[in-house]
């Protein structure tokens, strides 16, 4: 049983903290429709592994883990124009961003 | 200049042109691509030339330059190498190529300038060029093999050149697919070699050749000279696969030149005398090689006799002198094979430039029934034509008495020789006589049978002078091979230039040494045979104008016979093609459509169930598949941890 220290912060508060967030971009990604509400979800995700990241260097006292997280976020950010492109072109053609429009993939 | 600098301007020029004048193919400038095809041939030539004065200056007993450019194909114990060799037997045949083909080159400006795609004609004969040089300079069989099927394809589309006729089209076709039976065995052939002394390099195959002669038929050395011989059968034209070339007549007429009479058509007896020493192992072979030539120079010349088109009579020729050739080599005569395939080139490519002179002046009529008389209006044509019909009927001093009679010699004379393949080397040498005179006689002389509408001129200056040029290379070409009874009497006793040239090239073959009475008999007996026989054909064509009708309506069945080729065509259309035609429908029909086809039905179908059932699994709902993704990662994370 995990027992949690309400006063002194330590390494597990940061890691329950990225499950929560990961979790709840993870459910935002798989059930919401909207794709711009999806793409937050997936910064969320990215956000929250960002965050084992600090976590992890800061307890391991390894700079490492910091430097991985400006490449996170730069990916993140480079992602993020690319999806919203496809977002507003997606828009342009159907005058909404729900993600059933975008089904022609299917098998 | 270095030798690789000389071997790579040599090969490349005429692939620039080619380049050059691809790309433009849609001009109708024939004045630039003329020049630059010109310039290209031009410049091989001077080559050609620096490169064979220098093989001069080498010692005599290993003349030769190479140079390898890079492996080709590395594969275990198999190496070829894109390497290029110029030795005493390629180098008479790069100046041939380049020499005689730049003179075609500027014969085509004239030729072709009322053509719509001039571009395009001189963008084919630049790259054949090319891929002739390739052929003849390539130090290896695979080399060589991809300049013989370069030759092929340009064959084709060159003969093809007036595609939008449907005849010239299939006389195209026809020459391409004749051409493919003899590449397979060619290929064949160099697996054989292949096979028995893992190399295909021409020196060091010519080096292995066993100095005992193989007289078995299992041997992988005689089967692998008997389909390089199918191979050369193929490329030039020798019975059975000689079908091709007559009707490679379709084309425009320097190509027949250049193609069809000078160079291509002597790749198989280049490449029998390149691997002399491997054939020599094959005495069999060689035999087999003598009496196809033999029949071939006959029943060619007996064709050419009953000719109308002036062109075809030229063809038949060709096949027939090619058949000489081959009887040349078969004999082991391959300095004189060698020595007849320069001077044909020259001759040849001067006759068929001068009939291409006679069907421009004629507005492109080729029967020789509506000429005659046309020495008045074609003065100059009909001149050279004249030394070449000199040349290639064998009356001395010109080129082909001297290389003709060489093989006739050997073929009598030589170890692998036969008096019967003498006999009918004479015959032949009657025949074309006869059919050369009646050419001569037809177009030139006698009254004029031409149309009242059509006023014969002389061509022009691009086209006169090349006739010329060849004309003189007609009469002197044959003196450097004076055979030595001959130069033992003339004054200055000129020597045999050209054995002295190849006396290390070639093989050796025994002759009788003390023979020169036999020699002048012989010589005297074939030299009267033709003299006689082009008075006949003279007296028949020209005073007795009525006699030749009168003889084929007494012999009519075997003037029918002859007539139509032997019907060899018709016997190859009905025995073998439609048969073939109608195996594959049946196959096509029963086999194909009710196995095959339903075999590869039923596969797809098993493989298209098996899909159904798991094909919902891609519903294109990217949710879902985000899913599949975090499941899965689930999974592995909890086998990982746990």
């Amino acid at each position: 049983m995990l027992t949690v220290d309400f006063v002194n912060i330590g390494l597990n508060h940061y890691l329950i903290l990225s499950a929560i967030v990961f979790v709840i971009g993870m459910l935002t990604v798989l059930l919401r429709r909207n794709l711009i509400v999806m793409l937050m979800g997936i910064e969320l995700m990215l956000n929250a592994v960002n965050i084992t990241f600090v976590a992890f260097s800061h307890y391991n006292q390894l700079v490492n883990g910091q430097v991985m997280v400006f490449f996170v976020m730069t990916i993140a950010a480079a992602e993020a124009g690319v999806g919203l492109a496809i977002c507003v072109s997606i828009f342009k053609r159907f005058k909404e961003v729900n993600i059933s429009l975008f089904e022609n993939l299917r098998g | 200049m270095s030798n690789e600098l000389l071997f790579a301007i040599l090969l490349q020029a005429p692939l620039v042109g080619f380049v050059i004048n691809g790309v433009r193919f849609q001009s109708k400038d024939y004045k630039f691509a003329g020049i630059l095809a010109c310039s290209a041939m031009a410049i091989s030539f001077a080559c050609s030339v620096i490169l064979s004065s220098r093989l001069l200056s080498m010692d005599p007993a290993n003349r030769h330059i190479t140079s390898t450019l890079f492996d080709w194909i590395s594969a275990g114990s198999f190496n070829a190498e894109v390497g290029f060799t110029v030795d005493a037997i390629s180098a008479i045949m790069i100046l041939v190529i380049t020499g005689v083909g730049f003179l075609i080159h500027l014969f085509s400006v004239g030729y072709i300038s009322h053509d719509e795609r001039p571009s395009k004609y001189f963008a084919y004969l630049n790259f054949f060029v090319f891929n002739m040089l390739l052929l003849v300079l390539g130090d290896n069989l695979l080399v060589m093999f991809v300049g013989w099927e370069g030759v092929g394809l340009c064959s084709y589309l060159l003969i093809g050149f007036w595609f939008t006729d449907r005849e010239k089209a299939a006389a195209g076709m026809k020459a391409f697919i004749t051409n493919r039976i003899g590449d397979a065995g060619f290929l064949l052939g160099i697996f054989f070699l292949f096979m028995e002394f893992g190399t295909v390099n021409f020196q060091d195959l010519n080096a292995l050749a066993p100095a005992a002669s193989l007289l078995s038929w299992g041997e992988p050395l005689v089967l692998a000279c008997l389909f390089l011989f199918i191979g050369a059968c193929g490329k030039s034209a020798q019975i059975p696969l000689y079908v091709w070339l007559p009707d490679a007549m379709a084309g425009p007429t320097p190509v027949s030149a250049l193609i069809h009479a000078a160079t291509m058509v002597t790749a198989g007896v280049y490449m029998i005398v390149r691997l002399n020493s491997v054939f020599m192992a094959a005495p069999d072979v060689m035999m087999i090689i003598a009496c196809v030539g033999a029949a071939t120079a006959l029943i060619a010349a007996s064709i050419g006799v009953c000719q109308n088109d002036i062109k075809k009579v030229l063809a038949y020729s060709t096949v027939s002198q090619l058949g000489y050739m081959f009887l040349g080599v078969g004999v082991g005569a391959f300095m004189p094979a060698m020595f007849h395939l320069m001077t044909h080139a020259f001759f040849k490519a001067l006759m068929f430039l001068g009939s291409g002179s006679v069907i421009h002046a004629m507005h492109e009529e080729q029967d020789i029934r509506k000429m005659g008389g046309l020495k008045k209006a074609l003065p100059i044509t009909s001149f050279t034509f004249t030394l070449g019909w000199l040349a290639i009927i064998g009356i001395p001093p010109f080129a082909g008495f001297f290389s003709k009679d060489e093989i006739l010699w050997y073929s009598f004379a030589s170890d692998r020789g036969a008096p019967f393949l003498w006999v009918i080397g004479v015959i032949a040498a009657g025949l074309t006589a006869f059919y050369m005179t009646r050419l001569m006689a037809l177009t030139f002389w006698g009254k004029s049978r031409v149309p009242a509408d059509v006023h014969p001129h002389e061509s022009p200056a691009t086209m006169t002078i090349p006739l010329i040029v060849l004309g003189v290379l007609s009469v002197v070409g044959g003196w450097i091979g004076i055979p030595h009874v001959i130069g033992a009497v003339l004054p200055g006793h000129p020597p045999n230039l050209l054995e002295g040239w190849l006396h290390y090239s070639v093989a050796k073959i025994t002759l009788p040494q003390d023979a020169h009475v036999m020699e002048w008999i012989l010589m005297g007996v074939s030299l009267s045979v033709a003299g006689l026989s082009a008075i006949f054909a003279y007296d028949s064509y020209v005073r007795n104008p009525d006699r030749p009708e009168r003889l084929a309506k007494r012999y009519s069945r075997l003037h029918n016979l002859v007539y139509n080729k032997y019907f060899v065509d018709e016997i190859y259309f009905g025995r073998i093609i439609n048969p073939l035609i109608e195996a594959s429908k049946g196959l096509w029909v029963y086999i194909d459509v009710n196995f095959i086809d339903k075999a590869t039905y039923q596969a797809s179908g098993f493989v298209k169930s098996l899909g159904s059932s798991v094909r919902t699994l891609q519903n294109g709902n990217l949710q879902t598949y985000a899913l599949y993704i975090a499941l899965g990662a689930a999974i592995a994370l909890s086998f990982i941890m746990g």
